[in-house]
């Protein structure tokens, strides 16, 4: 039933989208009440869920779209691919 | 009953219609620009070579869509399969007398001036991205996918072929790995 650090925290990561058991949510709790490292880890945790979350947008403006340069290379790889 | 809509090939016009969408989807999920367009120009090489078995039931993005998921497995595998290297550095005892607790280096500081940081500016992206940089690749593009894309637990599974435990594994040890990076490039004092 006790928990170790790598578990409880293995736990609590997957709370940050979410998806945990109620049992598990509990098992969790109750690690909390003696470790204040764990308890420190999940506190930070929210904090960098926060951060992901606003990175989300940088992210998705770096991605956009291929160049039309480099759209001319991959259309005349495939012409030449299907000259045959 | 609706009689079925037959869908042609025109491989003609694959990069004016479908470029953009298939290297989206890439690269949101692999991240690395030149290995996505790879990855997209590949897609049609065998879409080319594979044009015979297209039935005509599908419509031609989906069915090069379908081909490109399984570019993409194939290259999880691949970088799967590549041990040592950037392997993820340890943040609890993995046996002993002390298996399961913190290494005292990696236990959280105390981050007593988060408080101040503007978390919406531009360093704090760019901090990030490096630190998920660092991670090894198979973490990292897990991590971006369901934490950045959030994309669904069973979606992520299924397009990289593992099961959840696993992928749970692979979150827990690339945010533990992204907190300690966080702390030391941004979070101390």
């Amino acid at each position: 039933m006790k928990l170790c650090c790598d578990n409880a925290t293995a736990i609590c990561d997957k709370g940050q989208y979410g998806e945990i058991k109620i049992w598990e949510k509990i098992k969790l709790g109750l690690h909390f009440l003696w470790c204040k490292k764990c308890r420190r880890y999940s506190k930070q945790n929210s904090i960098l869920s926060k951060c992901y979350r606003n990175h989300q947008e940088f992210e998705k403006k770096k991605q956009c779209c291929l160049t039309d340069l480099e759209k001319e290379c991959m259309d005349e790889r495939i012409k030449e691919n299907t000259i045959f | 009953m609706a009689r079925e809509i037959k869908h042609f090939l025109n491989p003609d016009k694959w990069v004016e219609l479908h470029s953009d969408y298939l290297f989206n989807y890439t690269i949101s999920r692999i991240s690395d620009r030149d290995l996505s367009k790879d990855l997209v120009q590949d897609t049609f090489f065998a879409g080319l070579n594979a044009m015979g078995n297209f039935k005509g039931k599908a419509s031609e993005r989906t069915w090069l869509i379908a081909i490109l998921k399984r570019k993409i497995i194939d290259y999880y595998r691949k970088i799967n399969s590549v041990k040592g290297k950037t392997e993820v550095k340890m943040n609890f005892y993995p046996d002993g007398e002390r298996e399961g607790e913190w290494i005292e280096q990696r236990v959280p500081s105390d981050w007593n001036n988060e408080i101040d940081k503007n978390i919406e500016n531009r360093e704090l992206s760019v901090a990030i991205e490096k630190c998920i940089n660092k991670l090894p690749d198979k973490y990292a593009i897990v991590f971006r996918m369901k934490t950045i894309q959030e994309l669904e637990t069973e979606q992520i599974c299924k397009e990289l072929d593992i099961t959840s435990s696993n992928l749970w594994v692979i979150i827990h040890r690339a945010r533990t790995q992204l907190r300690k990076c966080m702390e030391d490039n941004w979070f101390k004092n």
